[in-house]
């Protein structure tokens, strides 16, 4: 009896490490097998439309009613102390520092990582990953990589994106409707918000989560058994996990950067 | 030796606990076509994984051309792989390029042909499949017969030595069947590529197949021309040849006793 | 879809980032202070900093010129030292500059409003008799590095009703 129960921990925690160590191996396929340059620019431009313009309309439609949800509620409160002149800061900040990375990733992480996992569990199920490497084509370089660099580099501008039309969208709140002076609003919102403290620490914060989000989409994909349950499955497993794992890691990096 | 282009040297292979081969040895020899035949479950795609590298076994070795495959580097393992193809049971088409591209995926990749000069090996590859009027065709378009066909257009673009078939005729209707044999008969001959077809329709692959290997139990129960098959002594290989659903192999899946289960309820 | 119309989306979607970047850094955040980014440094001693923060604006006028760099306590007398980043757009303030501690609005935050008082370089009149006054050549400018001397500590309102207060019970 006890010893069942150390033969599943052990068992457990075996498996958990293997796919650690599996993932760690795709990752380490993505990172360094960069394609040549003339063959893997066409497939990087692909995956960056796939990926990048393909998630823009959801970013934009969501940015914009962000930032005019947040300048309503920052509005109602703030007025209360007459303080309705720092609706700028207020909403550049928190959507800088906070929502813009954060949201952009959950996005992300709903609409091209569960994209990608599909796509990649498909390519397995129906042989395509197989038939690449009997082609002596090595699938990491060929399918993961070019995936992986379009994540990287597509969430970041992604969040910069969802920022922008957020602040857009709460002047046009803050500003042409609820009739905050546009001067103040602008800048104060200038006078508080700094470039290196704020709008770099989100970008760094949105690049970590592109590579959390990517990688376990790409994991999931990969690793996936290859059924259709087995890909609605890591499919699913792909947006809990990374949803997760972007709001673990935002509280990580809020300490570290905003802690004191 | 020289005549066998594949040596499969006493391999044993278990995945997990269960033990699919136990210290197999068959040949397949080049120019020829060799059918590898036996019951469902035996592991025959495994055995194709094994000669394209992609498993290794426990023990005991598979050369290809002499060399062995487990014992090879991964950069001289691709080497050998541009060698070698293999038709995947679904096709196995990138569902994201036309026919025309399939084709020319592995010539792009491997070779420095200008497009013009792809564009001619591809139509002749496509021609030899009667597929030339579909080239700019989705996969998802295809029948599943033609999609077949174009993969096969697409595992012999780059004039490969070996060309292994996994289950090539499965669900095809008697014409898909009829034009995929004379195929790989044609390309066998024309082209003079050695084929190893893994399958359990004994009809089709028996009219083409000029070596038979037969697996059961975890190894080859027979190995040898089609008519020695015919006149093979063992009653498993007669089973299975003839299609008896009864046999050594036999039609109950392991079980307690028929009536001791029925009985047992009652009780 | 065709490979030219995804290359010319994808550059769409590229350079759509960078404008949102470029409009985050130049539009919502300050890049600095204006200017060419260049500073000088100048202290200034207080009694009470009230709630001064690093990063708090120094203004004249109202028009920023600087930040607040840090705030220490002077190990030997115990009083907060503040130390200034001014603008080298900015550089000929006079030592007969004062600066105050003061409050945007009744909540609003605190910076530092520098008085320029008179300022060096203009030949007039004024300069020469203050000149005579103090019994000195000229007015000397600050230099990187200087104190200013003439501070006025923040207002703080708990102080200023205890005062008040105070003042009306021994009437």
């Amino acid at each position: 009896m006890m010893l069942t129960m150390m033969q599943r921990v052990g068992r457990s925690t075996l498996d958990r490490l293997s796919s650690v160590g599996r993932a760690l191996f795709i990752l380490i396929g993505a990172l360094f097998s960069l394609p040549n340059f003339k063959k893997g620019t066409p497939l990087l431009i692909k995956q960056l439309y796939m990926v990048g313009f393909l998630s823009l309309i959801i970013i934009v439609v969501s940015g914009l009613f962000i930032g005019m949800v947040l300048a309503l509620q920052g509005y109602t409160v703030l007025v209360g102390y007459g303080a309705e002149d720092s609706l700028g800061p207020l909403v550049a900040l928190s959507l800088l520092r906070e929502l813009g990375p954060v949201v952009t990733a959950l996005l992300f992480a709903g609409r091209a990582g569960s994209a990608l996992t599909a796509e990649i569990g498909l390519m397995k199920a129906t042989e395509q990953l197989t038939s690449l490497e009997m082609m002596a084509i090595d699938p990491l370089k060929r399918v993961i990589a070019p995936r992986f660099w379009a994540g990287l580099i597509s969430m970041p501008l992604l969040a910069m994106i969802f920022s922008a039309v957020a602040i857009l969208g709460a002047h046009l709140v803050g500003v042409e409707w609820l009739g905050v002076d546009a001067g103040s609003f602008w800048s104060i919102m200038q006078a508080q918000v700094s470039f290196e403290k704020d709008v770099l620490n989100g970008l760094i914060k949105s690049l970590v989560f592109a590579f959390i989000v990517t990688w376990i989409a790409l994991y999931k994909g990969y690793d996936c058994i290859p059924t259709s349950e087995g890909i609605s499955k890591a499919t699913t497993q792909t947006v809990v996990q990374s949803s997760l794992a972007v709001l673990g890691f935002d509280f990580i990096l809020t300490a570290i950067m905003f802690g004191n | 030796m020289s005549q066998n282009l594949v040596e499969i040297k006493d391999v044993t292979f278990s995945r997990g606990e269960r033990v699919i081969y136990q210290d197999m040895r068959f040949s397949v020899p080049k120019g020829k076509i060799t059918a590898i035949m036996g019951p469902s479950g035996i592991g025959k795609t495994t055995m194709l994984r094994l000669i394209g590298g992609q498993l290794k076994p426990d023990s005991g070795d598979i050369e290809f051309d002499g060399q062995s495959i487990p014992k090879m580097p991964r950069s001289r393992l691709y080497e050998a792989r541009k060698r070698m193809s293999m038709l995947f049971q679904s096709g196995a088409l990138f569902t994201d390029m036309s026919v025309f591209d399939n084709v020319a995926f592995p010539l792009r990749e491997h070779t420095k042909l200008n497009e013009e000069l792809i564009r001619i090996v591809v139509l002749m590859k496509l021609e030899a499949v009667g597929l030339r009027g579909a080239k700019d065709l989705m996969p998802a378009e295809l029948s599943g017969g033609m999609a077949r066909r174009a993969a096969l257009a697409r595992s012999i673009a780059l004039d490969p030595e070996l060309i292994m078939y996994d289950e090539p005729f499965a669900g095809q209707d008697p014409i898909s069947m009829g034009v995929l044999v004379k195929l790989i008969k044609s390309l066998n001959q024309a082209l003079d590529i050695t084929s190893v077809v893994v399958t359990h329709d004994v009809a089709e692959v028996l009219s083409i197949a000029d070596h038979v290997v037969i697996l059961a139990d975890k190894g080859v129960i027979g190995e040898g021309s089609p008519e020695q098959m015919k006149q093979h002594e063992s009653p498993l290989v007669q089973q299975f040849l003839k299609g008896m659903s009864d046999g050594p192999v036999p039609f109950h899946f392991e079980a307690e006793p028929y009536q001791q289960e029925l009985l047992r309820a009652a009780t | 879809m065709n490979s030219r119309k995804i290359e010319i989306l994808v550059g769409f979607f590229v350079s759509f980032g960078v404008v949102a970047l470029l409009v985050l850094a130049l539009k919502v955040a300050n890049a600095g202070i204006s200017g060419n980014g260049e500073t000088y440094s100048l202290y200034a001693k207080f009694d009470n900093i009230g709630s001064l923060k690093v990063r708090s604006p120094i203004k004249v006028g109202g028009v920023v010129v600087g930040r607040v760099e840090s705030i220490q306590l002077d190990p030997n007398d115990y009083t907060p030292v503040v130390h200034m980043k001014i603008s080298t757009d900015y550089s000929n303030f006079s030592e007969t500059t004062s600066v105050n501690i003061l409050t945007s609005g009744i909540l609003g935050e605190q910076y530092l409003g520098l008085n320029p008082g008179v300022l060096a370089g203009m030949e007039s009149d004024i300069e020469d008799e203050l000149n005579e006054i103090f019994e000195q050549d000229e007015i000397k400018l600050l230099k990187d590095g200087d104190f200013i001397h003439d501070t006025k500590s923040a207002l703080v309102l708990e102080e200023l009703i205890g005062q008040f207060l105070f003042n009306q019970g021994s009437e």
